[in-house]
């Protein structure tokens, strides 16, 4: 037995010191990081950013055997650097970040944290981020990763940042560096009585120091801007339509492209006729292999020159979603067996000690991420250099899926993600990318592709779907026993219980996935606890127990127990008053470092379910961004009362049934429930993501209020 | 074939086919670039503009159909630095979270203030059914319509 290989004390502790296990990474291809295409060197800085001080923090594990601070008179700059940061000669601080802004707001809580350690007025922080060329190499921005990771490494650059400037101030003065303070932008003497803005300090100077120490920071409870909920830094733009997203962006001599997409998935070109479109003026066409696409001065012309392309596909037969569930459940053909499991104890030999047992299943769909800004990039080929604007999650990966693509170094590509459209884990690829710069690349302008939602519904990539098999068996005392969980297809994430149980066995099993599939806010986090919770709420019916006091019987996790009792106390569980049609549900855990519970009130009538008001109570550490969070949440209530509810795409022969909004239906506003969120600050714990885990609660406390 | 548009009080000129959708001509030949795309079938309400103040789907409508009315995009809506009060309402409530939504939202509640000055949740959820927010901030939405609803109301803003 390996007993010892899953504790659940052992796996909650590990959820503060998160190790990134590449689960998102796992669901595409693996794809290991790039050597540093950091090509610009200090002087090329102080060029785009003007002088005053660069403070870089060095990657500790490559330069372990120097220490202390080193300043560098030279124009290079080390190749293994986390991060960097500017402050101007007019107090203007830039700090750099390869993660994107997606509308999880980050580029306001980074910079708060920025503000916090550096002691500077949040309006003189700016952050340029996901930009290849500028900004520090990423792996991307997903697995709620953006908080801990990146928000920790802008506070330590922008603590020793403010150490820097203590340190310059102090030789300025000829004063003891501990005697002075950083505050409001400036460095006060308080022995003497004087200040000096960082403005002045950096003035004159292209200095540059690489940090290598890690620095003391401020604790939460001392925060004064970060913890606070500030206006979105360029929220203005916003509500006035001036902020370009990628598929605002009009380049000189632009050309509008359009790809001519096969009948099928899998389907291979047999004959291509392209006569037709060639003849429309201003039309370049470009038929490479199984590519086929136009580009045209405008979006009409491209349509009309894809359309007067005559293309045949040859499709070999394929299932439809009638057939999903029994072929997920088939074993994947791939002898690289990606199965994980976790034992725990024996769950054959403690079956009879369980005076009540329940095996159930319980599956969920294909859903599409329906990003309102769908998938768009614009191309530019420029003196054999490639530069690329796209709304991407990952654009480090982008900018190599193109350097390979087109046989280039990684130092020709420049990826620039503009704050974009949204992404729930569907943009982690680069096909627009690649797409319009093959299209750009044969036109020998810049190209603009802007995916329809068709295509969109289509040629992207889904939340896998799933079938989970769960049987659990409890003594009369509500105690569990044992518990078994297969999942099938729909992936590993979040799927152990966090629920004390002596014997266990739970294994994600891989499948042959009839469509294309990756990751999504979450990933299988969400249908993980729909099956668990759901199964949690049946088994207390069989014990005639009440939901919540079987979970709490079974629960140590004090923090997770804490977001049950708090969105128990602020829903009225236990006091609701039932009646024909209404119903009440529980249901919570935690995943990504984030306890979430959740309580759900849902009525139907005639046949209509409709969910009236969420409680939800989430822990993710010390809250950074309070109003932020909550929207965070709220939307991700939202989001996930799709997927449990209605999402679901059709599928047959290879052919998506649904591509539209008209078939495929999202969350609307006659969907919206009253909802309470309900923050647990905990000041003392490390702040952690919360773009996915708030999805997770929904569809099982649906689920169990109209079980 | 030449057009004129009447765009934010401005008379505009375009040199298009007639069938093209008023959204592309917004966007791609008068730059105004804030009406978005979001789905090409009049589902989504992102490309969501005025015309003669009703709000109209404009990737539906043939820029033909446009020509002789008053049309008004999002840049339209504030005066010189002063925004409209559902522009203002929006980023006081912060309703939006990636914003590809918000400048159809904004126009779709614009529309809905102009002809019922103080509308009940449900008059606002009903005249909102058909923006499409995927980041989930109906609830802000909600909450910023009624927001401007009140401020436009108080004589101090007026």
């Amino acid at each position: 037995m390996r007993d010892s290989a899953y504790r659940t004390n052992a796996l909650v502790d590990q959820l503060h010191e998160p190790e990134f296990k590449d689960v998102e990474l796992k669901q595409h291809d693996s794809i290991s990081r790039l050597p540093h295409a950091f090509n610009f060197d200090r002087r090329g800085f102080f060029k785009v950013l003007g002088g005053g001080l660069l403070v870089c923090l060095a990657a500790r594990h490559v330069i372990a055997q120097e220490s202390g601070s080193t300043v560098h008179h030279d124009h290079e700059l080390p190749k293994t650097l986390d991060s960097w940061l500017h402050i101007g000669e007019n107090g203007e601080v830039t700090a750099f970040t390869g993660k994107v802004e997606v509308g999880q707001n980050v580029r306001t809580s980074l910079a708060q944290q920025v503000a916090e350690e550096l002691r500077v007025p949040l309006s003189s922080v700016r952050l340029i981020m996901g930009d290849t060329e500028l900004t520090p190499y990423d792996m991307g921005t997903f697995g709620s990763r953006t908080t801990p990771q990146m928000g920790m490494q802008l506070r330590k650059v922008s603590a020793s940042a403010r150490a820097v400037l203590i340190a310059m101030a102090a030789e300025r003065w000829s004063a003891d560096a501990a005697s002075l303070t950083a505050e409001n932008g400036k460095i006060r003497d308080a022995k003497a009585n004087r200040a000096i803005t960082y403005a002045e300090l950096v003035h004159g100077q292209k200095l540059s120091k690489v940090i290598e120490d890690d620095p003391k920071l401020t604790p939460a409870a001392d925060w004064k801007i970060a913890g606070t909920s500030p206006p979105k830094t360029n929220g203005r733009d916003f509500v006035t339509g001036a902020h370009e997203y990628t598929t605002d962006i009009k380049l000189p001599g632009m050309l509008h492209g359009k790809i001519v997409r096969p009948t099928a998935f899998h389907a291979k070109l047999t004959t291509c006729d392209t006569s037709q479109a060639e003849k429309i003026p201003g039309v370049s066409v470009v038929h490479d292999g199984d590519f086929i696409g136009v580009s045209a001065a405008d979006v009409m012309t491209a349509d009309r020159a894809a359309q007067a392309i005559r293309a045949q596909w040859d499709a070999p037969p394929q299932i439809s979603d009638r057939e999903l569930f029994e072929q997920l459940r088939k074993p994947a053909s791939d002898k690289d067996d990606d199965t994980e499991r976790y034992v725990l104890g024996s769950v054959e030999q403690s079956r009879a000690q369980a005076q009540k047992s329940l095996r159930q299943t319980y599956t969920v769909a294909y859903i599409a991420h329906t990003p309102l800004e769908p998938r768009a990039a614009v191309a530019e080929w420029k003196d054999g250099k490639l530069t690329v604007w796209t709304g991407t999650q990952r654009p480090f990966a982008v900018a190599e899926e193109l350097a390979q693509t087109f046989h280039l170094t990684p130092e020709s590509v420049r990826v620039i993600v503009p704050d974009t459209g949204s992404a729930y884990g569907g943009k982690h690829t680069g096909e627009a990318a690649v797409e319009a710069a093959r299209l750009a690349k044969a036109a020998g302008k810049p190209v603009k592709l802007v995916w329809s939602r068709e295509e969109e519904f289509t040629w992207a990539y889904f939340r896998p779907a799933g079938v989970i098999d769960v049987s659990s068996g409890a003594r009369a005392d509500g105690s569990l026993v044992f518990w078994e969980f297969d999942n099938y297809n729909s992936g590993p994430a979040a799927m152990r219980t966090p629920y004390e149980v002596a014997n266990q066995r739970i294994t994600f099993h891989p499948s042959d996935a009839p469509l294309r599939q990756g990751s999504y806010r979450s990933l299988a986090a969400a249908a993980n606890h729909f099956a668990r919770e759901s199964h949690m709420d049946e088994l207390a019916h069989e014990l005639r127990m009440d939901p919540l006091e079987f979970r709490l019987k079974n629960l140590k996790n004090d923090r997770l127990r804490a977001v049950f009792q708090a969105a128990a106390e602020k829903f009225g569980w236990g006091k609701q008053k039932n009646s024909i049609g209404t119903g009440f549900g529980i249901g919570g855990g935690f995943e990504k470092g984030g306890y979430i519970a959740t309580c759900a009130e849902v009525s139907v009538e005639r046949g209509a379910i409709k969910v009236t008001r969420v409680v939800q109570a989430f822990d993710c550490g010390a809250v950074v961004n309070p109003e932020g969070l909550k929207n965070q949440i709220s939307g991700a209530i939202m989001q996930g009362l799709g997927g449990a509810l209605f999402e679901a795409i059709r599928f047959e022969n290879g052919r998506i049934v649904n591509p539209h909004l008209a078939e495929y239906r999202v969350p609307r506003f006659s969907d919206l429930p009253r909802i309470d969120v309900v923050l647990v600050d905990r000041k003392g714990q490390r702040s952690m993501g919360a773009g996915e885990t708030p999805l997770t609660g929904i569809a099982p406390a649906v689920a169990n209020a109209i079980f | 074939m030449a057009f004129t548009l009447l765009v934010n009080g401005t008379e505009q000129h375009a040199e298009v086919d007639p069938e093209k959708p008023l959204l592309y001509v917004l966007r791609d030949d008068l730059g105004l670039t804030g009406t978005k795309y979001g789905c090409g079938e009049g589902q989504c309400g992102a490309c969501t503009v005025l015309v003669d103040g009703s709000p109209e789907r404009s990737c539906l409508l043939p820029v033909s159909s446009a020509t002789g009315k008053k049309i008004t995009t999002i840049e339209g809506l504030s005066r010189g630095d002063r925004l409209h009060p559902v522009q203002q309402a929006f980023l006081d409530v912060e309703a939006f979270q990636c914003a590809y939504c918000t400048p159809g939202m904004i126009i779709s509640a614009a529309a809905l203030l102009a002809r019922t000055p103080n509308p009940s949740e449900e008059q606002i959820i009903s005249h909102m059914e058909g923006n499409v927010c995927r980041c989930g901030a109906y609830g802000r939405i909600v909450e910023a319509v009624r927001h401007a609803a009140a401020t436009h109301r108080s004589p101090k803003n007026a």
